[in-house]
């Protein structure tokens, strides 16, 4: 299999706002995808995830790789979260967010400081995390965009500081 | 070819209606706006907004002249050298409070610059009462040289008697 970068659409494509639908089929195929878009993200600048909305399929599977931020995070590795869903949230915090599909242009956004998520692997298996921090912003943004919300709907105040992560 | 970029700078008493008016004015000749950012500053209201399309710097002012009469307010417009999609991200936010006494800028701003950082976007206050004012400052950067050397220079403002804080900021892209 030849990996393939997968065009990213960017605001304001109205798939970006559609809330996705869950994955059915844990097959090959979709092995195949998750790789296509760990490589689109890699071609990025720096990007620390992605949502498989953000290449047109509208369908509930995201990346989160906490180990490519700049300073070394607590983080579960390259996580491959397919139909994920936040089971718990705790505490908040004020952090600078961008996206692949909205270019030149960053904003704070509150949130959770800690969560609990469930999600299925790529094969299908249920599996649960506890995040914080860096990692735990990046599932709260990636799952956002499954949902159809990007971080431009959750921007607060440029001057708001609360500790930042 | 477009016309070059011009900054509007606006100040004066605050009132509601300014930022509508002026703009309505701009809209109406088809003027182009890019970034524009606008504060109230000691009971005073200023906005600097990029501008083109609306002619020359004297077009311009004459264009606004009736809403600068109307509301009381100083204008300036200047030709500048400017793009839009220059943004530039901060890596290390530095928050600073004590009593006021002059020259906390200038000493904080010099040993930020011997670190190695680049301010990018600067904010301060006096809270407080009257007869017992503070001075509160936020400042994002970029830190060419680390944080370390930053950190070093914040314990040494330290011994001035300014509280500052350090905090390493990174930008989640997905």
């Amino acid at each position: 299999m030849s990996v393939e970068t997968l065009p990213i659409l960017t605001y304001p494509d109205e798939r970006l706002k559609t809330e996705c639908e869950p994955v059915e089929q844990f097959d090959p195929e979709l092995r195949e995808f998750a790789e296509h878009l760990q490589y689109t993200a890699d071609q990025g600048p720096s990007a620390v995830g992605i949502a498989a909305p953000q290449v047109g399929r509208m369908q509930r599977l995201c990346l989160v790789d906490a180990t490519r931020a700049k300073r070394p995070v607590d983080n579960h590795g390259p996580l491959v979260l397919i139909n994920p869903a936040i089971t718990n949230w705790k505490g908040f915090a004020v952090g600078r967010e961008g996206c692949l599909s909205i270019p030149d242009y960053t904003g704070k956004v509150i949130r959770a400081e800690t969560i609990e998520l469930t999600a299925q692997d790529a094969e299908g298996r249920t599996v649960t995390y506890k995040m914080k921090g860096f990692e735990a912003r990046i599932a709260q943004h990636e799952i956002d965009h499954l949902d159809g919300i990007l971080f431009l709907d959750r921007l607060v105040s440029r001057h708001a500081d609360l500790r930042e992560r | 070819m477009n016309q070059p970029w011009l900054l509007l700078t606006l100040v004066g008493a605050d009132r509601p209606g300014i930022v509508a008016q002026v703009t309505r004015v701009l809209f109406g000749v088809g003027a182009e706006l890019g970034e524009t950012a606008m504060m109230r500053l000691g009971n005073q209201f200023a906005i600097m907004m990029m501008v083109r399309g609306a002619g020359t710097t004297d077009e311009v002012a004459g264009l606004l002249e009736s809403t600068r009469a109307d509301f009381g307010l100083k204008l300036h417009v200047d030709e500048i050298d400017a793009a839009l999609h220059q943004h530039r991200e901060p890596d290390v936010s530095v928050t600073v409070h004590s009593a006021d006494r002059t020259g906390i800028v200038a000493d904080v701003t010099a040993a930020l610059l011997e670190a190695g950082m680049n301010i990018l976007d600067l904010r301060s206050d006096v809270g407080g009462s009257a007869d017992k004012p503070i001075y509160i400052m936020q400042i994002d950067g970029e830190s060419s040289d680390g944080i370390e050397p930053i950190e070093e220079c914040v314990a040494r403002l330290a011994d001035q008697g300014l509280t500052v804080r350090v905090t390493p900021l990174e930008t989640m892209r997905g």
